[in-house]
């Protein structure tokens, strides 16, 4: 902890930027360089960036081809996950742990509150969205703001076996999404090839991320089991995946089982892709959890296995808890690698965030727009980042044992 | 589940392809294991590139869009009435071939060569359609340099990107015309554009067809033209497999359809008047045949007798999908050059309906 001074912003400014003769000299060569990027940048942003790349294709970049008609589904989607995520944010605000002094609404949530109502609406504005289009992603914002509030208002009122099954939305809402998203239910069938844009980036991440920490875990344990073939086939298959550079997987399960089933049985390339970024972090997953494991002493396992909890139960009451909290943050740096590694989906064809800004570049109309569409892009998957890493970090404070962490 | 699913809808097109594989032997149909699973599969699976300008892309619309595209839509129509009927897979150049030799893509309509290795049984073993663009190594200039053809560059600077067949194409032809010149060596695409942007060198060479899609996004891109010489070859023709030649010849004569259409004078927008003249029309055998109001080469090539009406009002003839996606309809602004009508001296030629 720095000693606070009491000073005011002036004196603060002077103290920290201009405290020596060399230290002035740095911080106005520093805020000489940065003011003459940000007016650089600033000048390209308003005089010579053409945005209509962007407010043409938003549609495109944000679903891909999926049809029109059918793009009233991933509405109610978007609809039911912005209320899921209004509902959860209020309760976990309304009802903080028990050792713990929360506030309602501290002010981390409430600059959130107001970047989404500055987003819902300067970034239609900006896109040039229809007003029908504009109007819902207002109704959204308010929909997100409205179920935040209730939730966190009326949170204690719930009764208790109610609040253990919110957490159930989640993965009932994953299920409702892809059912939304793929068809089936008596919804038309919409082929993933028609998936694309945001919407594919997303489901290919979510898929991955879900799936490969389970599979993580089991692999971690196999390879600290003593059971050798377990043990043995675990290892290879960590190092076997470790030593292999991603894009030849994708590609290997590109072109292997279109050779290996005969056409049409083999799962659809969006399928293949996922399982590919899937089985690729499991491995990378294993040993951060691996590493959760080894930071554990030996005598956590002996002392619950002498209590007589047979070695399952041991393992998941008293091992992982610990060992994933560990393992949390490493873990968590994979999903956003795994996140920013869906762009090699561009490379075998696919037409994610990356691959639909290529096909927009290669649109006579829109030729040479490629600063525009990458610093969008960029942007994009920084926000996406950004929110796993602030998440993590939030998970991590709620997960941390002592009473009050120090924030 | 998934799986369980996709044989249980597979099962249909197993037992039509049984039924399919039974029947052929008797009447005057024709066997071709594709062409039974693209019509059982009511899809036709389409391989492009899906980022070449001009050629193939996503357009604002969500609509695949270009001169390659339209080739897979004008089989579509031919084979279902519907050009819409596709399936696009976009490959890039290194899985383009596996994923036609494994099944995956029925038709590979993705900007590639002909060549030799790749037609031999003993090479990909593909099977080439018509040609449907003739590109080739061409040299762009500014207007303001007043060069007019490739001797006028003697003695002056040329940009190349350094350690492609590019480069080698041009000294050897700058040798055969005995002039001697400067190439301006670099590394990648965007270094050699910008050096030629900033008047470094008099001349650029690449494939012309990216030299014309490099050029609209200059700031003048009327201010610059390419010269009529063209230094390499390079048909740039959609393909099959060699495993179904009935499929191949299905594919192969929708193409020369198009060829043909623009050769009779037969457009989109006239398509339906010239049916009903073929229909009124007793005489006019060669029409009536070609549009398939009688006759039987629909059926000879195991497709819909009226295929070229439904392939033309999909796209256009030959010419209008030059034209609309490459040509001087479009951004890309190309010359017909060698892609005109045999008939006013380029190679598009398709043989006779007959």
């Amino acid at each position: 902890m720095r000693t606070a001074l009491p000073s005011s912003p002036l004196q603060r400014l002077r103290r920290e930027l201009f405290s020596s003769p060399l230290d002035g000299l740095i911080s106005i060569g520093l805020i000489g360089f940065l003011l003459a990027v940000a007016i650089a940048l600033v000048k390209w942003a308003l005089f010579q960036a053409q945005w209509a790349v962007l407010q043409a294709n938003s549609t495109l970049f944000a679903v891909g081809r999926y049809p029109l008609e059918q793009q009233w589904r991933l509405w109610l989607l978007t609809t039911l996950l912005v209320g899921a995520t209004g509902l959860s944010w209020g309760l976990l605000r309304g009802l903080p742990r028990l050792d713990r002094v929360d506030q309602l609404w501290p002010r981390n949530d409430r600059i959130a509150v107001a970047v989404v109502l500055a987003l819902a609406v300067l970034a239609p504005l900006f896109l040039k969205l229809s007003l029908a289009i504009q109007l819902r992603w207002w109704l959204e914002a308010a929909l997100l703001v409205a179920t935040r509030w209730a939730a966190g208002r009326w949170a204690l009122r719930i009764p208790p076996p109610a609040r253990r099954l919110v957490p159930l939305i989640w993965p009932l809402l994953y299920f409702a999404g892809m059912v939304l998203i793929s068809g089936g239910l008596g919804l038309i069938q919409v082929s993933p090839s028609e998936w694309g844009g945001l919407l594919l980036t997303l489901v290919e991440s979510s898929f991955a991320i879900l799936l490969c920490f389970p599979l993580g875990i089991l692999l971690a344990l196999g390879r600290r089991s003593e059971l050798p073939l377990l043990r043995w086939s675990s290892v290879v298959y960590i190092e076997f995946i470790r030593g292999a550079p991603l894009i030849t997987l994708l590609f290997l399960g590109q072109n292997i089982l279109g050779f290996l089933l005969p056409g049409g049985l083999a799962p659809d390339r969006v399928w293949r892709a996922a399982w590919v970024l899937t089985f690729f972090a499991a491995a990378y997953v294993a040993e951060a959890v691996r590493a959760g494991l080894a930071s554990l002493p030996k005598g956590q396992l002996e002392a619950a296995r002498s209590l007589g909890l047979p070695l399952p139960q041991a393992l998941i009451h008293v091992v992982l808890p610990q060992a994933l909290r560990v393992a949390l943050p490493a873990t968590v740096g994979q999903f956003i690698s795994l996140l920013q590694d869906t762009t090699l989906l561009s490379l075998i064809g696919l037409l994610d965030l990356l691959g639909t800004a290529r096909t927009v570049m290669a649109n006579p109309a829109f030729l040479g727009r490629n600063a525009e569409v990458y610093l969008v892009l960029a942007l994009l998957f920084w926000c996406g980042c950004a929110a796993l890493g602030l998440g993590s970090r939030a998970l991590e404070t709620r997960l941390n044992p002592t009473a009050n962490p120090a924030r | 589940m998934p799986l369980l699913r996709r044989l249980a809808a597979s099962l249909p097109l197993m037992v039509s392809l049984a039924l399919v594989g039974c029947a052929s032997d008797g009447g005057g149909g024709i066997q071709s294991q594709k062409l039974a699973t693209i019509k059982a599969r009511g899809k036709l699976i389409c391989g492009v590139d899906g980022k070449l300008p001009g050629f193939s892309f996503v357009g604002s619309d969500g609509q695949y869009t270009g001169l390659d595209a339209d080739v897979c839509k004008a089989t579509a129509a031919a084979l279902f009435g519907d050009p819409s009927k596709v399936d696009y897979r976009d490959l890039n150049s290194s899985e383009r071939f596996a994923a036609l030799a494994s099944g995956e893509v029925d038709l590979l309509s993705r900007n590639t060569t002909e060549t030799l290795s790749r037609d031999a049984a003993g090479g990909n073993g593909l099977s080439f359609a018509p040609t449907t663009f003739y590109d080739g190594q061409g040299v762009m200039t500014p207007n303001a340099s007043g060069v007019k053809a490739l001797k006028d560059l003697a003695g002056k600077p040329i940009c190349v990107e350094s350690g492609t067949t590019t480069e080698l194409n041009l000294a050897d032809r700058m040798r055969e015309l005995k002039a001697a010149y400067t190439p301006l060596k670099f590394q990648t695409g965007d270094q050699t554009y910008a050096a030629y942007l900033q008047g470094r060198c008099v001349a650029v060479t690449s494939d012309r067809s990216q030299l014309a899609a490099k050029r609209t996004s200059f700031p003048d891109p009327a201010g610059h033209t390419l010269l009529p010489e063209v230094l390499s070859k390079e048909p740039l023709t959609p393909a099959t497999t060699n495993a179904d030649p009935a499929w191949a010849d299905a594919v192969r004569w929708t193409i020369y359809a198009l060829m043909q259409a623009e050769e009779l004078g037969i457009t989109q927008a006239n398509i339906d008047a010239k049916l009903a003249e073929a229909k009124a029309n007793p005489n006019q055998a060669d029409l009536r045949r070609f549009l398939g109001v009688e006759g039987e080469f629909g059926k000879q090539l195991g497709l819909p007798a009226d295929f070229v009406v439904k392939a033309v009002k999909a796209t256009g003839n030959y010419g209008e999908i030059f034209e609309r996606n490459v040509g001087m309809g479009s951004k890309l602004k190309l010359e017909r050059g060698s892609n005109r009508q045999w008939k006013e001296g380029g190679l598009i030629y398709s043989p006779p309906f007959r």
